[in-house]
């Protein structure tokens, strides 16, 4: 197993920019996971790890090497694909061994290995049928086992689960995590969903136009998003962003936001001094999750309730502030539509972003 | 009553359409089934006004004079030279075309590279070349190679020009695989040709029978080429078929001329049958995306 | 996963490797392998066709001559009557060769369409032609058309004394009999696209069309048909391509004959420079040729090749 990082790594076709400068390190045995929606060169920057395509500028180190120009082979990598990318006129077996036999590795010890992958992975059964016999499940199983097998130092997944159904997805999303647990294995997983994100990861990278806008443990990401958009990307329901203003930093930070029922004082936001100087009186974001919303009848936020969602073990409320839909998750509850009510605010959670560049103030 | 009569309407509309189709059967029957009859018919038979009935006497005489006692100039010796030289130039022909058509199709799909699109523009274009227009340079440089009116001049011809439609074939084809087949392959350790024999061309068998039969059948049918760059003894079939029936002098032997067609057809026609959807899959190749 | 023994070839590598030779082969190697074809085709193609473009500006004969006298083989080209001969039925032919082909192998792969027990077999029927060589074709017909012996004598036989269909041996109308012959030759070639066009059409498009009370044949006519522009496209385009470099059918049905009255522009080209030594005029009726299908060919593969890469 092996540390990884990336140093300053661009990437261009013609003068179209894919990823400019990238920076991420993990250590071994580290979970890290390239989040963001398509387009936003994740999978770019993991076929650049692979030595799938050439990397325009910068280093990419695996234990501490330079592999820039070393071609995916002797990178000591194994990775595993969306589509699965099974060798379609082989047996499950002949996939799994293929890698192992291309490095001369003797019969013997290839059957050993196929064996105790296949016994790890629950699919001994299968061995000897052809990808087209198998269900969506046992190709990501085959696909897995060819990866484990090859003992890399890096494990790269390019959104494994996403051609599968919500359940299997949920079923293989802790099989990967058990995976990583019992061998330890540095990884580098892409996907679009942060929820798999959140699961899996030991450190997670959001990423947009061809920037890291965060990296982070997946609790720094979610609790300090490093911007609007990493707030708003990460979390379901979304982080709620409203338009207010501080209104006192001398003491407890205060700000103040309109809602429907008239405006919102919230003290105790924690800021350093210095911002809260600099914005002393002017307009900040606020950032509030929505289970940060509390049940308090003499709370600080005046509300008309416009909606309820109940999913369960809890509810979603939603009323307006500032024009924009806010919603609040609180423990299941009875309250209709049209309820006037008031809702108190986490204020020790309560992230504030710059209107300007939109992110966060520390 | 409405449900009575729509029923009718139905069988009535069934009625018809198999109607039609079983005259435009007919209409594509008909040559095959003159031939044949006509084939087997002695010659009296035929100048006695029976055209399209059963022969009256069954005989073969006919085709074993088309095969081994006609005269194709001077020479009486029947199809069966003409029709070896046209098996040694379709095999070696076919094979060439259809092994480099792969290697092509393979690196323009997974080994791109800048200008691969303009390369298989390039190629593509040779697929409709009227071959008119390279004859005249063709048949200098046969003649320099000094492979002029030889055997192994056609099959180079032939390669050259079917590697055009092969490459079509098989970039069509690679171009549906998943690149992501050919990464993982690489990661897994295996190269170029590795990648090539262990993953796509198990995976490419269909389009393999597909090319090798139009292959087959284009350079089998071939006659502008066999016509313009070989002469006598060293023809392929379709030439020595064309000047056996082109024969003026004496009394017009029709039923060899047909049964002479007959061999000359066999070939492509057993392939035809015996694996007709592939042939159907490279005649609509050309229309069905470039 | 202490049971998992690690492979014993996971070598060391120097830390710092710069690209080896090895590895440069192997960027250069797909290249290398496509390069002999490319070669090819780059000769055979486009430096003949320039080959014979040369030669077409050149007073060539008998032999190739090297020399630049312009167009002046172009204007005899086209101040020789036998080539206004060739254009006018190379035009005729097209144009009948495409209606009729269209239409009958748009009509088969309707009815072919609408769910027939014995579709497998008929479609075999219908294309087992176009595995034959045009040579055979023309074979076929010639002894089917001939008046003294094939249809004409039959339906005289029937009782229809005065049926006459001896089109072969009249200069005006031979040109029909290459028609008849080619039309035969290449329908199923055009009901193959068509039916392919026709499966690829999503069947609840039909139902929706019949609850709203629309007829089959307006079904066909007004909705049906117009989805097939694409396979219309190829139909045309290719069948032109085969019309053009039509060839071998005419020589063995006609050889040009009666009296010259079948001649072609391929035919042309051949006789000019294979025969009657006049390379200069039959390079620059192959010019034409090449002109003519480019300008139908080009601009379809252009399009073809662009909606390929919007398509992925």
């Amino acid at each position: 197993m092996a540390t990884l990082d990336i140093n300053r790594v661009r990437k261009s076709y013609g003068s179209m920019e894919v990823l400019k400068e990238v920076n991420i390190s993990i250590e071994d045995g580290e979970f890290l996971v390239l989040l963001g929606p398509s387009g936003c060169g994740k999978s770019t920057l993991l076929n650049i790890i692979a030595g799938l395509e050439d990397i325009t500028g910068g280093d990419v180190l695996i234990g501490n090497r330079v592999v820039n120009d070393l071609p995916p082979k002797d990178r000591d990598i194994a990775m595993v694909f969306q589509s699965y990318a099974l060798y379609p006129t082989m047996t499950v077996r002949q996939n799994i061994e293929f890698g192992m036999k291309i490095r001369g590795i003797s019969a013997e010890e290839r059957a050993k290995a196929t064996k105790a992958a296949a016994e790890m992975l629950q699919m001994t059964g299968l061995l000897d049928r052809k990808p087209s016999q198998l269900s969506g499940g046992q190709r990501q199983r085959v696909a897995m086992g060819r990866a484990i097998v090859r003992h890399p130092e890096l494990f790269l997944f390019d959104e494994p689960l996403s051609n599968l159904d919500a359940k299997l997805r949920v079923d293989m999303r802790t099989e990967i995590k058990r995976l990583h647990q019992r061998l330890g294995a540095t990884i580098v997983y892409v996907t679009h969903d942060q929820i798999e994100a959140m699961t899996l990861a030991t450190k997670v990278a959001v990423m947009k136009d061809g920037i890291v806008q965060h990296f982070g443990t997946p609790q720094e990401v979610y609790d300090r998003p490093a911007n609007t958009y990493v707030a708003r990307f990460v979390g379901s329901p979304a982080m709620n962003i409203l338009r207010g203003r501080l209104v006192a930093s001398d003491g407890p930070v205060t700000v103040a936001f309109e809602t429907s029922d008239g405006e919102a004082l919230v003290s105790g936001v924690p800021l350093s001094p210095e911002s809260a100087a600099r914005f002393r009186d002017r307009e900040v974001l606020v950032g509030i999750r929505p289970e940060h919303f509390t049940m308090d009848t003499a709370g600080a936020v005046p509300l008309t309730v416009d909606m309820v969602e109940p999913t369960g073990p809890d509810t979603l409320v939603v009323f307006s502030a500032g024009g924009a839909d806010v919603v609040a998750r609180l423990d299941p509850l009875a309250i209709s539509v049209g309820t006037k009510a008031r809702f108190g605010v986490k204020a020790e959670k309560i992230v504030l972003f710059d209107p300007e560049t939109e992110t966060r103030l520390d | 009553m409405a449900t009575k009569s729509l029923a009718r309407q139905r069988a009535m509309g069934q009625t018809f359409i198999y109607g039609v189709l079983a005259l435009l059967a007919l209409y594509y029957l008909t040559p095959l089934w003159v031939m044949i009859t006509t084939s087997l018919k002695p010659l009296d038979e035929i100048y006695g006004g029976s055209f399209i009935g059963l022969p009256q006497t069954v005989t073969f005489e006919a085709w074993s004079k088309a095969w081994s006692g006609a005269c194709i100039g001077t020479e009486c010796t029947g199809l069966k030279p003409y029709f070896i030289n046209s098996i040694l130039m379709v095999v070696p022909a076919v094979l060439l075309s259809t092994g480099l058509g792969a290697l092509n199709g393979y690196v323009l799909t997974k080994w791109r590279f800048r200008g691969a699109n303009l390369v298989f523009g390039m190629m593509l274009f040779g697929c409709f070349l009227p071959y008119q227009a390279v004859i005249l340079p063709m048949a200098q440089v046969l003649g320099k190679l000094g492979l002029s009116g030889t055997i192994p001049g056609l099959i180079l011809v032939h390669t050259l020009y079917g590697i055009c439609f092969t490459s079509l074939f098989f970039r069509n084809y690679f171009i549906t695989i998943p690149d992501e087949l050919t990464k993982a392959a690489q990661i897994d350790g295996a190269g170029f040709f590795r990648i090539f024999f262990s993953i796509m061309l198990p995976a490419a068998l269909p389009i393999i029978v597909v090319s090798c039969i139009w292959q087959f059948t284009q350079v089998w049918n071939d006659f502008l080429f066999g016509v313009s760059f070989t002469s006598g003894s060293d023809s392929p079939i379709t030439v020595a078929l064309n000047n056996i029936v082109n024969v003026t002098t004496g009394r017009k032997q029709y039923n060899v001329d047909m049964a002479s067609a007959m061999i000359a057809a066999i070939p492509t026609l057993l392939v035809y049958v015996t694996a007709g959807r592939y042939f159907v899959r490279g005649l609509t190749a050309g229309a069905v995306k470039g | 996963m202490s049971d998992i023994s690690k492979p014993a070839s996971a070598g060391v590598a120097p830390r710092r490797p710069s690209a080896s030779l090895s590895v440069r082969l192997a960027h250069w190697l797909p290249r290398i392998v496509l390069a002999p074809s490319f070669m090819a085709v780059l000769i055979g193609v486009y430096v003949f066709i320039g080959w014979t473009l040369w030669i077409s500006m050149s007073s060539s004969s008998m032999l190739p001559r090297y020399d630049f006298v312009g167009l002046e083989q172009y204007v005899r080209l086209w101040n020789t009557p036998r080539w206004h001969t060739a254009v006018i039925n190379l035009f005729l032919f097209t144009a009948l060769f495409l209606a009729i082909t269209i239409a009958l192998g748009l009509l088969m792969a309707i009815l072919l369409d609408q769910n027939i027990r014995a579709e497998g077999v008929l479609r075999t029927i219908y294309l087992y032609p176009m595995a034959l060589s045009f040579i055979v074709t023309g074979t076929a017909w010639k002894w089917m058309l001939n008046p003294d012996l094939g249809i004409e004598k039959l339906v005289q036989s029937w009782g229809w004394e005065s049926f006459a269909f001896d089109w072969i041996t009249r200069p005006d109308f031979a040109i029909y009999c290459i028609v008849i012959a080619a039309v035969w030759q290449s329908t199923g070639f055009a009901m193959a696209i068509f039916l392919a066009g026709l499966r690829g059409i999503d069947g609840s498009i039909i139902k929706a069309a019949q609850i709203e009370g629309a007829t089959l044949p307006r079904i066909y006519a007004s909705i049906i048909v117009p989805m097939l522009r694409p396979a219309f496209l190829s139909v045309i385009v290719l069948l032109s391509y085969i019309s053009i470099k039509s060839f071998d059918l005419v020589l063995a049905l006609t050889n040009t004959g009666p009296g010259g009255s079948t001649e072609m522009p391929s035919t042309f080209m051949f006789a000019y420079t294979f025969q009657r030594n006049q390379m200069g005029v039959g390079a620059a009726s192959a010019i034409m040729m090449l002109m003519t299908v480019a300008a139908i060919i080009v601009p379809y593969l252009y399009s073809e090749l662009r909606e390929d890469s919007h398509g992925h």
